[in-house]
């Protein structure tokens, strides 16, 4: 239906497409990434990293921490524009937070009509409706949710929890993004029915690529292409030097907010609320959590990003400057949107198909054999050296030894068992040396 | 399979690691997430028992025919009153601990809540033992 299949990788199964790719040409085969990785889902193999699909959670931790840039995130390209008669851009509020403030929210969508876009509709007016959606599912107890509620808009936190911490998806808000519920609204409330309209959700987050593919909590994405804000960041600055400005934010506060750490819970209004960003700090909180440690609490904003979205894998400012960047146009926009264009509603924001638990941690499907595996586990971990130093291609030595039992690694893979093994081969070799047969010996 | 862990009294840091690891080997043997949930709370709740008021022990958990027993041994000044400890509120918990969230006095109800059996044997001045097993073949707890 649209050329996204041309410009994505192709022949991918639709369960196993990551945004999240190697670029063997500039992989050096170093170790940084595996150690980074929260699921550890990178091996190294033949001098590259190699990604396991089934664990990728699409954070971008990766992205963000190899040092000769090999990894990256597939979007989509600009050019697939062409294919479509009305061409719709949804801009993510991190949008905003890449320029400076002399750049007004007006500039940056007058950009993105000055590059080719027919209408901008803001993700940030459709945040401010998820918002009022959330609040609704927080104030009606009859329909019988765990507390604390965790939000679902970031993508990467839905997948660790489906991965690492399944017991916490009833947990879930169960709405769609505010990407999808844009999506949405222009397609069907601003142009209903219509042939050849193109909706293009521009990025700062991989993972939100994946999503659109693979949708969590709902069958199919509205959107016909997503692109990269790191792709797109150049073009636009020079578009906005060139657009006339035009009256065209209209998102307030409240939807603005979303782009960072703490808006949502801002937002959302909820006074017992925790907000935690990047992805070991979300993995603590949801470790606390699964222990029975934050029962009190009713609400967990959960960004996988530092400082939020404003600090996604295919941004480029520093998140930090980013996100007070963003609190200033925060300061300036109304607090919501002054007049609203869709009807107020929840209809059509709550999922359609449940999130699952996801079994790639799990060793095998019957319990008996996987604790047995388990034990091997604990006995070939504790054999080897406790260094973690990566050389055989696996995060640690507990990795490296689930490998083996897995099937997939061999114990001389650790440079130190192998050393061991060719020491203790050297040693018989120099005591055969010794056995000559009895006619030999000259002695 | 046994998984041995001591646990040190001196370094809160350290504190959580044996339930945490109890928790990656259930999840990893496909034990049903409520059930991996519920050996969680209750080896972490005795996990920080031990270290809050007894100055670290050993953590042990068994898994075997088709449950995981957890034994949580220290020699820490033991339980004078064990029914007054296991009323709910009730805590001898110090204000350094109340201050990271412990001490609400829930932690020996919580363990015996999500445990199938629940046990404790304590000696004053000699120390307290605590028992544990949890079916691991079956989400919801044993009344």
């Amino acid at each position: 239906m649209s050329g996204r299949e041309g410009n994505m990788a192709e022949g991918e199964a639709k369960t196993v497409f990551h945004s999240v790719k190697l670029d063997p040409e500039r992989c050096v085969g170093c170790t940084t990434c595996i150690k980074k990785c929260p699921t550890e889902a990178i091996r190294v193999r033949k001098g590259k990293a190699s990604i396991i699909a089934e664990r990728c959670i699409d954070c971008g931790e990766c992205i963000r921490t190899c040092p000769n840039g090999a990894k990256l995130a597939v979007s989509d390209q600009l050019s697939m524009l062409g294919g479509y008669r009305v061409k719709i851009a949804v801009p993510a509020p991190a949008l905003y937070s890449q320029y400076d403030e002399g750049q007004s929210v007006d500039r940056v969508l007058s950009g993105l009509l000055e590059l080719g876009f027919d209408e901008v509709f803001e993700v940030a007016e459709a945040a401010e409706l998820v918002t009022s959606a959330t609040k609704a599912l927080l104030a009606d107890a009859s329909l019988g949710l765990p507390r604390p509620l965790i939000s679902s808009a970031c993508p990467a936190v839905v997948r660790i929890i489906q991965l690492r911490f399944p017991s916490l998806i009833p947990n879930l808000v169960p709405l769609i993004p505010p990407m999808e519920a844009a999506a949405r609204i222009v397609k069907e409330r601003l142009h209903p029915g219509e042939e050849g309209v193109g909706v293009f959700f521009i990025t700062p987050c991989a993972g939100k690529v994946t999503v659109t593919r693979s949708p969590l909590g709902y069958e199919r994405s509205a959107l016909d292409g997503v692109i990269g804000l790191k792709d797109i960041f150049l073009p636009l600055r020079a578009a906005m030097a060139r657009a006339p400005e035009r009256k065209l934010a209209r998102a307030g506060r409240i939807g603005l907010e979303w782009a960072r750490a703490e808006g949502e819970s801002e937002a959302v209004g909820e006074r017992r609320s925790i907000s935690v960003d990047g992805i070991g700090n979300v993995i603590g909180v949801l470790e606390a959590l699964e222990n029975g440690k934050l029962e009190d609490l009713t609400y967990i904003e959960a960004l996988a990003c530092p400082a939020g979205c404003v600090g996604g894998p295919l941004t480029v400012e520093n998140p930090y400057i980013a996100k007070t960047r963003l609190r200033k146009r925060e300061a300036e926009a109304p607090a919501s949107v002054t007049e609203p264009r869709p009807a107020r509603s929840l209809d059509g924001l709550g999922w359609s198909s449940p999130v699952k638990a996801r079994s790639a941690m799990v060793l095998s499907g019957n319990l008996d054999r996987a604790l047995e595996m388990a034990e091997e586990i604990l006995v070939l971990s504790a054999a080897l050296p406790g260094l973690d130093c990566g050389s055989c291609g696996a995060p640690s030595c507990r990795a490296l030894a689930e490998d083996i039992v897995r099937g997939h690694a061999r114990q001389t893979d650790c440079i130190f068992k192998l050393r061991e093994t060719i020491r203790k081969l050297a040693g018989e070799l120099m005591a055969m040396e010794e056995m000559l047969p009895p006619g030999l010996d000259r002695e | 399979m046994t998984i041995r862990r001591s646990v040190p009294g001196d370094d809160f840091s350290q504190a959580g690691r044996a339930s945490a690891e109890l928790k990656r080997i259930l999840a990893s043997i496909g034990v049903d997430p409520r059930i991996v949930k519920r050996a969680a709370v209750a080896m972490y709740e005795a996990e920080m028992n031990m270290v809050i008021h007894a100055g670290g022990g050993l953590a042990e958990a068994v898994i075997h025919d088709g449950k995981v027993t957890m034994v949580l041994e220290d020699s820490g000044p033991g339980i004078p009153d064990l029914d007054l400890a296991m009323t709910e509120g009730w805590s001898t918990a110090s204000d350094i601990y109340r201050e990271l969230g412990f001490g609400a006095g829930m932690g020996l109800p919580n363990m015996k809540r999500n445990a199938d059996e629940f046990h404790v044997e304590s000696v004053v001045g000699k120390g307290t033992k605590v028992t544990m097993s949890i079916d691991i073949r079956s989400p919801e707890p044993r009344a």
